[in-house]
């Protein structure tokens, strides 16, 4: 899939892709730093920092008071003068105490004050249910930054697009939100030994086929490919497209696909309503609706927080199975 | 007071005069509709964007408020491209897309006004977190209002930077309302200044209204700061002569509370002081005619490349 062939390839995790691209940064550029709760000796709640601080000092790895919305903005500031800032909210759902900045901030000044005000930002912070965290600790809210211009979302689902994606924003002047899997962390995936990036705006086709095309991201890709390879034994063959960003969206790989399959099926974790899959089925219309032969189905989660227990949570997210059935319906 | 001493007093009465003419002449555009949206005029504020910008050198950062004209123009910015900016031209400092409440220019140190209350205290945090990392010897002075004292980002900037010891010296301009809000209402506290000690850091109170006391505090507070020493709060009480906004009736204050602040307007003490050390009036009117010329030509320069048209 993602993986160039006829390369120098080894498996790593992608918990490790993503440290990777942090330390290479880190060497390449001495303005590159991080900051972050508990991100030093602690390691970062999920591991990707860990080592960092003996390998860079505390300058460089910087453990932060609890202050979303001071790190945010002071990484901010720090941009403005030449630094290049990697923080990291500890989970998804703390990013709501930093979006002032974020929205107001962040990604205003590049807007308003042109050339003399670049802001080199990259926000990392996991997202992500099935690990019983309930409410504040498993949303997926990645729909709400497609709203704010000047931003980019990424969401990478491989530790070859994690560590490609994060190093193309990290040479980048722009800010970028960049929002990992909880799921994914421990899962492998072979990257090559030199140096890449992954561009931006980039879709790719994680597999082929002609009957539907099932459009997935981050953890979700995983399920969208297993429904396929088990709908395969069955006889229908499914295309799975990962946008990888979703902004800047690389429609014109989903577009291709549906103009050959002529069935959409759109799958994310995130609440149903207003959507990412609103945003891409509505692109879709626009971009080839004379070639759907059968309306658009969304595979989200339930308009509802994220339950706690086991049961209630398992419900609530998109299943195997809900994929399975939309694309059976979307088939006819 | 030495020659030095007087020639800087005298530049601090004309760059005091042409904040507080620029906001004058700007509420008289807005009055007659050439210009659009709202305006937060600066008058009555003047010694505190001069007595502390006067204590920076250029390379040193400021960031600035909604209500950021004082600080820009005494920062060394030009008022043509302000007012151009104001004006929604192509000209402005920010091409017209920021308008009054978002001005910058990097290269004289003004990083940012800011529409967003408290929104500049962490930014001029990290500005200053840049320095200490790259191992200059700039420091950044940060404005706000009173209001902003009560938004989470004043505290969590001042926890962090005490923490760090940054480079930064705070600059809490209380002019009693928080748009209509009185201090007594949203403070229980006395002083703003004394939230310093909740952080670790020093907090001075100084008069808002005496250029020369806000002078002295800002020296010894950049000088401090640039030795290391850690970041500074100087809560400078001071009072706006005018309205909140375009909008505002001042209808939360009472006639009598405005007329006992402007007996201790900040250009009438600076000019009075002058006088009895022996500047001529002839002087202080050459200081008014030179900056009338120059707003002058602010709105002449403004109005001619307005993308907006003159009616």
């Amino acid at each position: 899939m993602s993986v160039p062939t006829g390369e120098k390839l080894r498996e790593i995790t992608y918990r490790e892709a993503i440290q990777e691209a942090l330390v290479e940064a880190m060497e390449a550029n001495p303005h590159v730093f991080l900051m972050g709760e508990d991100i030093g000796k602690y390691g970062g709640a999920f591991g990707v920092t860990a080592g960092l601080l003996d390998k860079f000092g505390p300058d460089r790895v910087r453990d932060t008071p609890m202050s979303e919305a001071a790190i945010t903005g002071v990484a901010t500031g720090a941009s403005l003068l030449g630094m290049r800032p990697v923080i990291e909210i500890m989970f998804m759902d703390f990013i709501t105490l930093a979006m002032d900045q974020l929205v107001n901030h962040a990604t205003k000044f590049p807007f308003i004050f042109g050339e003399q005000s670049q802001v080199p930002l990259v926000l990392r912070t996991p997202c992500g249910g099935w690990r019983g965290y309930g409410p504040t600790h498993s949303q997926s809210l990645e729909a709400w930054f497609l709203h704010v211009p000047g931003l980019n979302v990424l969401m990478p689902s491989t530790p070859y697009d994690a560590k490609g994606l994060l190093k193309e924003a990290l040479y980048r002047d722009e800010p970028t939100l960049f929002i990992e899997h909880k799921l994914l962390y421990g899962t492998r995936g072979q990257v090559p030994e030199h140096e890449y990036t992954v561009p931006f705006g980039s879709s790719i086709v994680a597999r082929t086929g002609k009957d539907v095309t099932v459009v997935a991201y981050s953890y979700l890709l995983t399920k969208a490919l297993a429904v396929a390879e088990e709908l395969h034994r069955e006889g229908v063959e499914v295309e799975v497209i990962d946008p990888r960003t979703l902004a800047p969206l690389g429609i014109d790989t989903i577009v291709s696909s549906v103009k050959k399959t002529g069935r959409a099926v759109l799958v994310e974790e995130g609440t149903r309503t207003g959507g990412v899959s609103a945003e891409i089925g509505f692109q879709i219309m626009e971009h080839a609706y004379e070639y759907l032969d059968a309306p658009i189905i969304r595979v989200a989660a339930d308009d509802i927080p994220v339950p706690c227990n086991r049961s209630s949570e398992d419900e609530m997210l998109p299943k195997n199975a809900d994929i399975k059935d939309a694309i059976m319906k979307v088939l006819g | 007071m030495n020659e030095t001493e007087l020639k800087q007093f005298t530049d601090y009465l004309y760059q005091m005069l042409k904040i507080r003419r620029f906001e004058e002449r700007l509420n008289h555009l807005y009055a007659k509709g050439h210009i659009h949206g709202t305006i937060h005029l600066y008058v009555g504020q003047e010694a505190v964007a001069v007595g502390v910008c006067s204590a920076l050198e250029k390379h040193d950062c400021i960031t600035s408020t909604h209500r950021g004209h004082g600080h820009f123009i005494a920062k060394g910015g030009d008022v043509k491209r302000m007012m151009a900016e104001i004006w929604g031209s192509e000209e402005g400092y920010c091409r017209g897309t920021g308008g009054t409440q978002h001005m910058a220019d990097f290269s004289i140190g003004n990083i940012g006004s800011n529409g967003i209350t408290g929104g500049q205290i962490p930014i001029a945090t990290g500005a200053a977190l840049a320095f200490k990392m790259q191992g200059k010897a700039q420091v950044v002075a940060c404005f706000f209002g009173d209001g902003a004292t009560n938004e989470g980002v004043f505290h969590e900037s001042l926890n962090m930077a005490a923490v760090w010891g940054l480079p930064i010296i705070y600059v809490c301009e209380n002019n009693l309302y928080a748009m209509s809000t009185p201090v007594g209402v949203a403070f229980k506290i006395r002083d703003i200044a004394s939230r310093g000690a909740a952080y670790g850091i020093p907090g001075h109170v100084v008069d808002g209204m005496d250029v020369t006391e806000v002078r002295k505090a800002a020296s010894e507070a950049v000088e401090s700061v640039r030795q290391g020493k850690g970041p500074i709060l100087i809560e400078c009480k001071t009072y706006r002569f005018v309205g909140h906004s375009r909008s505002d009736n001042r209808n939360y204050r009472t006639k009598q509370e405005e007329t006992t602040w402007e007996a201790r307007d900040p250009i009438k003490l600076l000019s009075e002081k002058l006088l009895g050390l022996g500047v001529t009036s002839n002087e202080l009117e050459q200081i008014e005619n030179r900056v009338v010329k120059e707003i002058d030509e602010a709105v002449e320069f403004a109005k001619g490349r307005a993308a907006v048209t003159m009616t």
